[in-house]
């Protein structure tokens, strides 16, 4: 089933509200960003309010209204990373593809942005990688872990 | 005192993708001893008798909570598994539900069986993704072999947000709606999830639970101080030689944990509990861990003589004004402005009056805000300005007793 059927399916079953965040996850996933286009046709389809979707589309750190490129990377920037020098492993990610926090590449395939506590800190310095977690962060391993991201 | 061996028992010690590994340390048959020989009435009995208190920060009595919940008359109950970890420095829950997932599975049986609840959910944070279908494998195993009757277990996920920890948001947060916390009361025991009467429980609180069931209250009353029973796991992070995942008894001094478990050396101070937690100076690691000194949810980042702690509030203040919710004005204002002086502070350009001024917005903030995040968000902040005077006075050189 397409997303869009799908969401066709909840909205008729009167499960809109409490399927949203997971809809939107999902929406996030599948278009990348949950640009003001897709929200308006969530809320249609879920049958809620525009305001009520991008207001919890705005709510949350892993849910983007704006275009992210095809791998996110989040470096954590709380304390216990930092206590490890993340600011190393931030320049050193900034330099490898040339953008700063909150940028997108020019080919779509970095977003980089910085993060708080993901819960690796006895990793630390730590960052995600889409969904994957790379700990104990050295600068020269920058290089080979991006080269696993096409 | 030794290392404990409660919560983490088995941890490293099965193969958390097996369930027959789990069952040959006696998994489940806490619950099979809970369903078959004991009334729900009389497993909150044990419970309360346990004396076990929430793990995730505030230390309510279990046993009290879940008897609020099987005395609400309702149809419909919940049981809700708080794996939403994102308190800074914190990642035992991370290693509990890597470990031992099936230990998390029968104790919210338990927990369903004695409250009245048939439907069980397991919040677990965004970032911890990863664990998601080893969790998924774990729920299946246990239902195939039929061991949890017809108790149901869902896993919802996150989706980034620090307040979904806080249990209001939480709930929020797993309705589909934006994580703001909730007016209290009422409470979740009479109106929780979908306003129906809910238990929510921290992963390692519900990991004492089989371990209580089986060997009974008494056991664990055995275990450490008059109003802390049982262990407590920490998660040591910052400057130390060994960070890592620690299970103490309670009662156990902190300087156990910090010097001969987790090798730090040079302790300037340890921030104990996370963003919203206390700030020890070093002169105080012999403070014992327990509810009636120092606990928190377990984070411990440790800081050598080499820091300064004007920079580490500012990170603390910085991470909760991104973090709040914006539903109540004393923290969303509060924590804003907090980090608009720091930055005077750090900035050389402070005056007498906005120590003064902090003071009196903790005031507030503490007394005003809904939740523990805008109740607590000054507490490293005041730990500072008590114990760290000079590392304030020397940013504000200029100016004579600018600290007071």
């Amino acid at each position: 089933m397409n997303m869009t059927a799908k969401i066709r399916e909840i909205g008729k079953q009167g499960r809109g509200r409490e399927e949203l965040l997971a809809v939107l996850r999902e929406a996030r996933e599948s278009y990348g960003c949950l640009t003001p286009e897709v929200i308006v046709e969530l809320a249609a389809g879920l049958d809620l309010p525009v305001g009520e979707v991008y207001g919890v589309a705005t709510f949350y750190s892993f849910l983007s209204t704006r275009p992210k490129g095809r791998n996110n990377i989040r470096i954590c920037k709380s304390i216990p990373c930092f206590l490890k020098d993340s600011q190393i492993i931030i320049d050193t990610v900034a330099e490898a593809i040339d953008i700063q926090p909150g940028e997108t590449t020019a080919d779509n395939r970095f977003s980089f942005e910085l993060t708080n506590c993901i819960g690796a800190c006895d990793k630390a310095p730590a960052m995600m990688v889409n969904h994957r977690v790379y700990g104990g962060l050295t600068p020269a391993e920058i290089a080979r872990i991006l080269a696993e991201h096409k | 005192m030794p290392e404990a061996n409660i919560v983490l028992k088995n941890c490293g010690v099965i193969d958390p993708a097996r369930l027959d590994s789990y069952l040959a340390e006696g998994g489940f048959e806490a619950l099979e001893k809970a369903s078959g020989a004991m009334t729900p009435a009389e497993v909150v009995a044990e419970v309360k008798a346990s004396g076990l208190r929430g793990r995730g920060g505030a230390g309510f009595p279990v046993g009290l909570k879940w008897g609020f919940t099987r005395q609400a008359p309702a149809e419909i109950k919940y049981v809700i598994c708080n794996a939403d970890e994102g308190e800074v420095g914190t990642f035992k829950d991370r290693y509990i539900l890597e470990g031992d997932p099936f230990g998390l599975i029968e104790a919210m049986a338990i927990a369903g069986y004695a409250v009245g609840a048939g439907r069980g959910f397991i919040y677990l944070r965004a970032e911890y993704h990863f664990l998601k279908d080893k969790l998924a494998g774990a729920i299946t195993q246990a239902k195939e072999k039929g061991l949890l009757g017809g108790f149901e277990i869902e896993i919802y996920e996150g989706a980034g947000a620090y307040v979904c920890g806080e249990e209001m948001a939480l709930m929020e947060s797993l309705e589909g709606k934006r994580g703001e916390v909730r007016y209290k009361p009422p409470f979740p025991p009479s109106r929780g999830l979908w306003g129906q009467p809910t238990v929510i429980n921290n992963v390692e609180t519900l990991m004492s639970i089989p371990r209580i069931i089986k060997n009974g209250a008494g056991w664990f009353t055995a275990i450490g101080t008059e109003k802390s029973k049982g262990s407590k796991v920490f998660s040591v992070s910052g400057d130390v030689g060994k960070p890592g995942v620690y299970e103490l008894e309670m009662g156990s001094p902190l300087r156990e944990l910090v010097e001969d478990l987790a090798q730090a050396q040079d302790t300037k101070a340890v921030q104990m509990g996370g963003a919203t937690g206390r700030l020890l100076p070093g002169a105080m690691l012999d403070t014992s861990l327990d509810f009636e000194n120092v606990l928190g949810a377990g984070s411990v980042i440790v800081y050598n003589s080499s820091r300064d702690m004007v920079d580490i509030v500012h990170r603390n203040l910085e991470f909760l004004a991104e973090e709040s919710c914006g539903k109540c004005a004393p923290c969303r204002e509060g924590t804003q402005l907090m980090v608009v002086v720091f930055k005077r502070i750090l900035a050389g350009k402070a005056k007498e009056r906005d120590i003064e001024f902090l003071k009196e917005l903790a005031t507030t903030m503490s007394l005003t805000s809904l939740c523990g995040l805008g109740q607590a968000a000054p507490s490293t902040l005041l730990d500072s300005l008590s114990h760290f005077e000079d590392a304030y006075r020397a940013r504000m050189k200029d100016i004579a007793g600018a600290v007071t």
